[in-house]
């Protein structure tokens, strides 16, 4: 064996051929080459020209942080981008010996092995140096570490609350207070995936109702939880945060470009983890107040009283507005449910006389087996109109209706 | 003790007998079942690993699968879930870390001058109460709701929504746990006690060294995790409320814990790889490790410092200002010890006398890739940097980086270095190289392009992702394909003829600048090695009577 590679090392010419030879030249090739086709191939198979970069989320195929706007994203990017020189540094430093020793100090070249096998000083040089060099690093870290942390001054506050899987958005204080609404992944996008047809630059990232939020004004963003942990995160804004069930923690940030940012959700939620993206529109002051009048007004408008009775026919058809964008990503639009998830469609629940384990059943969720509770989370009037729209439709014809003061009702149960 | 010592005197009797098989020792299926050999046992151990890390590779394509293009194609996303938490779970309990004792039970005893391992019988009840727990954690995909689906950190109180095969998972990893401690006890007291007369701490080999420390590491933090996952099991059916927030419990307070356990674990899977390359590296140099005495002190400093920087990797959870910045201190000096080894491996290498078979191949590559997971883990260890990149792929080609390129690097090396001592025979030095080369470059294939995609905001764990980062994707799913192939020629080039003794003789020492006592035995190392402790030389490293 050591006969066989002494021969096989014995020739004394010294070149990078020779080298990259000695570390198996066959294998080298043959795997660069498999390398080198696979690669080309995926470029050319796979690269979607048509796909291009979202403003405010992802660049196709980037290598770097989304561009910064705010002050701290800007920071993590300068810091990030000194400690990619640094380690290129030490990289380049520290193999640089290595691949020098390789070279030179092999058998192969004639190389007789020195006898050295301490030194007090240099060891302690390579425990000091380093030692000064992360303490520098730790240094020019802290000043942003603080400033992610001061969340004091807020001009506006706002609540965000992970439920699975949707974002709910409270403000709470600042121009706005009072408004409220759920923002959910566009029920196209999660069908385009189902059907493993992605399309478009903002596949997956398209929400029904984003947060929006003034130019220039220090947002604070609280966040929590309902259910598990989720992360509320949007790169351009160098904030993510969990949002912690039963806890409230808090961020913020301060946009200085008028636009369109993206995040996803940051914490694994459970099955639709992929599926509860974050959209924040940023709008000039003019335009933000006149966003907060418009959706003042509409709110007014849209205000249910849970004392209304209804008759079948628009409760029927709110509910089936309520059921496609919260109960078909699992129940499916057909009523049949997937997999675990139970059929409505038939269902002895649904087309029970008594429409009470139902009602109590979407109030409450069942919980372990993935059917979150609804209470709170829609309204009264949304619920019973979704429960009326699942007795009355596919093969169910109960006949029934289910009125905001049935599930008033249950509530209190 | 008093159970074990008599064993080697028993031998004693009847040294003079061909004692292979004088003793009647099982033979057949009870030599396995009812094994007290180290070196049985050390078999058992390596081949159970490298089942459980071919289980878990394949769950790794299946999830790179579903990854290849954006859209869902294979798998519903709970599913997925699935995949990416057993993956993780297997790798980490099932492959890592017994295949690290498998290379503990073959090699201290030998390294030492010891007969066999202290506690022979609790060292046969180690390994088997592997096979249940294994069983138990990879038939969960058969149970009503499937397998975990809460990520191998499985946080609360998404466990608590998870169906039967929570439980499973969780008696699983309590087997594990109780396995792993009694391995670490064994293997404490054989290093404490039973050393050959001569092999003070401070002359043993390195791997017996790092083994030492990574034994306490394990028998501190293994009843943490134990704690964690049954605090779970009570909030999930006994109406406790550790956790659980519904009833005033603190999800957070889980992640604490679990990190406790959960970083110094980073260690008991990386720290045996250490010593293995500080044995490589002096043998294949020709020329003594350098700076023995550093590397035990960094090894020992890595050890503890790996207990104040848990938080770490809970930056995200909104921790007060103070809090992270003392993790973010704390963690960026680990760095200065580990960058202590990886310079003192640079200087054995420097002006020694090098050849590249496959043992110092992957040594080389793993200081190499190591050396790239430690400069992200550097980044990631700035707090405001690690808040961007927290749950994106980076961090998941951070520690594969470190995971595969230095605790699956480190054994490959280990393998070839000592498999000629285990099975007598030489393995092919082409297909070493052609293992080592095909694995460093699909292993960079598929876990480069990994850093872009969470610098550019793709988070881990998800089924689907935006358009922008297919391409990288793709790269990485062809990258893992390549890697898994590699690995089941490894199996079936390597692994299996070397099995069957297929392969040139190997020489009791086949590596010309090896030294320690497992080369002072022939090759194969005999059933019994040192049944009478050796007289050693000054060094340690060689018998002289």
């Amino acid at each position: 064996m050591q006969l066989a590679l002494a021969r096989q090392e014995g020739s004394n010419y010294v070149t990078t051929m020779m080298t990259i030879r000695k570390l198996g030249y066959g294998a080298t090739r043959a795997a660069l080459a498999v390398s080198a086709f696979a690669t080309t191939g995926v470029a050319l198979a796979f690269g979607d020209k048509s796909v291009t970069d979202l403003p405010g989320g992802p660049r196709a195929n980037g290598l770097d942080f989304q561009p910064a706007v705010t002050e701290v994203a800007d920071q993590i990017k300068m810091l990030h981008y000194g400690m990619l020189i640094v380690c290129t540094a030490i990289f380049v430093i520290v193999f640089g010996f290595m691949f020098y020793s390789i070279v030179k100090h092999r058998k192969s070249v004639g190389h007789k092995a020195a006898n050295f096998h301490e030194s007090t000083a240099v060891e302690i040089a390579w425990t000091v140096v380093p030692f000064i060099i992360v303490i520098l690093m730790g240094a020019f870290a802290t000043r942003t570490v603080v400033a992610m942390k001061d969340t004091t001054g807020a001009d506006l506050t706002i609540k965000a609350t992970g439920y699975q899987w949707k974002w709910g958005y409270d403000y709470v204080k600042g121009e706005g207070e009072g408004l409220a609404f759920i923002s959910t992944l566009d029920t196209a996008q999660r069908n385009l995936s189902e059907e493993g047809k992605p399309a478009g630059n903002d596949y997956l990232l398209k929400v029904d109702n984003p947060l929006v939020v003034p130019v220039n004004k220090k947002v604070r963003i609280i966040t929590t939880a309902d259910d598990v942990i989720h992360s509320w995160s949007v790169p351009a804004f160098g904030v993510k945060q969990d949002a912690i069930p039963g806890f409230v923690r808090d961020t913020w940030f301060l946009a200085n470009k008028v636009g369109t940012y993206y995040g996803m959700c940051s914490e694994l939620c459970g099955k639709e983890h992929a599926f509860m993206p974050i959209r924040v529109d940023v709008l000039s002051a003019a335009d933000y107040t006149a966003w907060v009048d418009k959706q003042k007004k509409a709110l007014a408008a849209a205000a249910d009283d849970p004392k209304k009775v209804w008759d079948i026919a628009p409760l029927e058809a709110r509910g089936e507005k309520v059921y496609l964008a919260n109960c078909a990503v699992c129940h499916k639009p057909d009523g049949k449910g997937a997999g675990p998830v139970k059929p409505l469609d038939a269902s002895p629940v649904v087309n029970d006389k008594d429409p009470n384990a139902q009602i109590l059943t979407v109030l409450h969720g069942r919980v372990p087996q993935g059917m979150p509770a609804w209470q709170g989370k829609l309204s009264e009037t949304d619920i019973a109109a979704a429960i009326t729209y699942t007795k009355n439709s596919w093969s169910n014809h109960t006949g029934q209706l289910v009125q905001p003061a049935d599930v008033v009702a249950d509530e209190a149960k | 003790m008093s159970a074990v010592l008599p064993h080697p005197i028993d031998h004693g009797h009847d040294h003079d007998h061909d004692h292979d098989h004088s003793h009647g020792h099982p033979t057949g299926w009870r030599r396995w079942v009812f094994a007290t050999n180290h070196k049985d046992i050390g078999t058992l151990y390596l081949l159970f690993a490298f089942t459980m890390f071919l289980v878990g590779g394949t769950l790794a394509l299946l999830i790179r699968l579903e990854l290849f293009q954006p859209g869902l194609q294979f798998f519903n996303p709970e599913l997925f879930n699935q995949f990416t938490t057993m993956h993780g779970l297997i790798m980490v309990f099932g492959a890592i870390m017994p295949a690290f004792v498998g290379f503990a039970n073959w090699m201290i005893p030998m390294q030492i001058g010891a007969a066999d391992m202290a506690f022979a019988r609790m060292n046969n009840l180690s390994f088997w109460l592997l096979i249940p727990a294994a069983l138990m954690l990879v038939g969960s995909f058969f149970l009503p709701g499937g397998a975990p689906a809460a990520g191998w950190t499985l946080y609360a109180p998404l466990t608590l929504q998870m169906g039967p095969s929570m439980d499973g998972g969780i008696f699983a990893m309590h087997l594990m746990g109780a396995s792993s401690i009694m391995g670490s006890i064994n293997i404490i007291v054989t290093i404490l006690n039973m050393r050959a007369p001569g092999m003070t701490l401070m002359k043993m080999p390195m791997f017996v060294w790092t083994w030492l420390i990574t034994a306490y590491l394990l028998i501190a933090v293994m009843p943490v995790l134990a704690g964690a996952i049954t605090m779970t099991l009570t909030d999930r059916h006994f109406h406790t409320s550790f956790f659980n927030p519904a009833g005033g419990g603190d999800p957070v307070m889980y992640q604490h814990v679990f990190w406790f356990f959960g970083h110094p674990e980073v260690y008991i899977m990386i720290l045996p790889a250490f010593g293995i390359v500080s044995q490589v590296v002096p043998a294949f140099a020709r020329k003594r490790l350098f700076g023995y005495t550093s590397m035990v002190y960094a090894t020992s400093s890595i050890a503890i410092l790996s207990f104040i920087v848990w938080a770490h990797h809970m930056y995200t959870t909104g921790m007060p200002v103070t809090g992270q910045l003392f993790f973010m201190y704390a963690t960026m000096l680990i760095s200065v010890p580990t960058g202590v080894k990886v310079f003192n491996w640079l200087a054995t290498m420097w002006r020694g006398s090098m050849t590249f078979e496959a043992p110092m191949l992957w040594a080389v590559g793993f200081i190499f890739v190591f050396t790239m997971g430690g400069f992200t883990g550097l980044i990631c260890s700035m707090a405001p940097i690690d808040i961007q990149l927290q749950d994106t792929y980076y961090v998941v080609a951070h520690f594969h980086y470190v995971l595969v390129a230095g605790s699956l690097f480190g054994m490959f090396s280990g393998y070839y270095y000592w498999a000629p001592k285990w099975t007598g025979v030489m393995y092919s030095e082409t297909r070493g190289k052609f293992h080592f080369w095909s694995s460093l470059i699909f292993f960079n294939i598929t876990f480069f392009p990994m850093h872009f995609l969470g610098l550019a905001g793709m988070p881990r764990r998800v089924a689907d992702y935006p358009m922008q980062f297919a391409d990288f994707n793709a790269v990485a799913s062809i990258g893992a394909l390549g890697f898994g192939l590699t690995q089941v020629y490894f199996l079936l080039f390597v692994v299996v003829p070397a099995m069957r003794g297929k392969g040139e003789p190997a020489p009791q020492r086949p590596w010309e600048g090896a030294e320690g006592l497992e080369w002072e035995v022939p090759s194969p190392a005999p059933w019994h090695t040192y049944e009478t402790p050796p007289k050693l030389d000054r060094t340690a490293t060689k018998v002289i009577g």
